[in-house]
């Protein structure tokens, strides 16, 4: 393509672009305008209806719980895609790092990290899954507490090393935990089918507004969604892990 | 009150993302990157929307830093 007839493509793009921006921006409600009627609605009817007290909470899992259903899909989907992407090629072996200066042994990381790093292992696990079980009563849920799940293990990785955190992060356990997760969510869909209503309708038992166990399918739905994202974000690092630290190219 | 925490969010949110565009060296971009991702999340709690924000921490702090700095790190061996 000539540079003339780029430029000419980039005007037209810019032009639609502008326009389709200009028409959205000028439709947007006021800054610090009133809540939409709809979210008035669902703060009005969420509590009563579903048992829960984090409205956000009731939308993704299950008023719209088919839209999480298919974002669900999207993350495994993206995952999988990486790990095919930064598997080992044929050009390229897995072994550990040489060192490079045999002679002088790599001093053992101090007791001060290693206790920073149990100390706040255990923090992230149990902030991990208090996030993940109270996704119906508070901000948070299965996706933000998956992560805080996964991050524990780069909290292993940074005071330890690869070789100790490869021991907690068995290949098989995380592609089962995200492969689960995601299938998880789709069972817990048909139980609605099951009870002879329609999909992913809240079937389940509500419980008492407030109450550890309450919310029905919202929360069994968050545990699942914590699940696969945890399995799927430990995978995400893993796999980058190894292209930095075991992967190596050939030589010729 | 609420509006003044607003106005600071959004300064912090422009100031960071300005610095994010600003810094040329790509392992320095990913801390501005970082800190850029914590002034949304401070921006969302400013408007009362927990869940994003917490969302926008776990994102911003812990997977987009991780990827982008094992990135480099994996650039930089290839290169010796």
């Amino acid at each position: 393509m000539s540079r003339r007839a780029r430029l000419v493509f980039f005007a037209v793009a810019v032009a639609a672009l502008a326009v389709a921006l200009g028409v959205g921006l000028a439709g947007l409600p006021s800054f610090g305008a009133q809540l939409s009627a709809y979210a008035r609605m669902l703060n009005e009817l969420a509590p009563g209806q579903r048992h829960v007290t984090d409205v956000v909470s009731a939308i993704s899992f299950d008023y719209r719980g088919i839209d999480t259903l298919f974002e669900e899909f999207i993350l495994l989907s993206a995952v999988a895609g990486i790990s095919v992407l930064l598997r080992p090629l044929s050009d390229e072996t897995r072994r550990l790092p040489q060192d490079k200066a045999p002679d002088r042994t790599i001093p053992p990381p101090s007791p001060a990290v290693w206790l920073l790093a149990v100390f706040l292992s255990s923090l992230l696990l149990l902030t991990g899954i208090e996030t993940v079980t109270h996704g119906q009563l508070t901000p948070g849920g299965g996706f933000q507490g998956g992560v805080i799940l996964a991050s524990v293990l780069y909290v292993v990785y940074l005071g330890t090393n690869y070789v100790t955190v490869e021991r907690f992060q068995p290949d098989a356990l995380l592609e089962a935990s995200d492969g689960l997760g995601a299938s998880g969510y789709v069972l817990i869909g048909l139980l609605g089918l099951l009870a002879g209503t329609s999909f992913l309708s809240n079937v389940v038992g509500l419980g008492v507004t407030g109450d550890a166990v309450s919310g029905g399918t919202i929360q069994l739905l968050n545990v699942v969604v914590g699940v696969e994202v945890a399995g799927g974000f430990a995978i995400l690092a893993s796999e980058f892990l190894d292209q930095t630290s075991v992967i190596r190219t050939k030589r010729r | 009150m609420s509006q003044a925490v607003i106005v600071v969010a959004l300064v912090w949110v422009a100031a960071a993302g300005t610095a994010v565009v600003l810094t040329r060296d790509p392992l320095r971009q990913a801390f501005t990157a970082g800190f850029f991702g914590l002034a949304l999340a401070f921006f969302y709690l400013s408007l009362q929307a927990g869940d994003v924000a917490l969302s926008q921490i776990v994102v911003g702090a812990i997977a987009l830093p991780l990827i982008v700095l094992l990135s480099l790190a994996k650039v930089r061996k290839d290169r010796e």
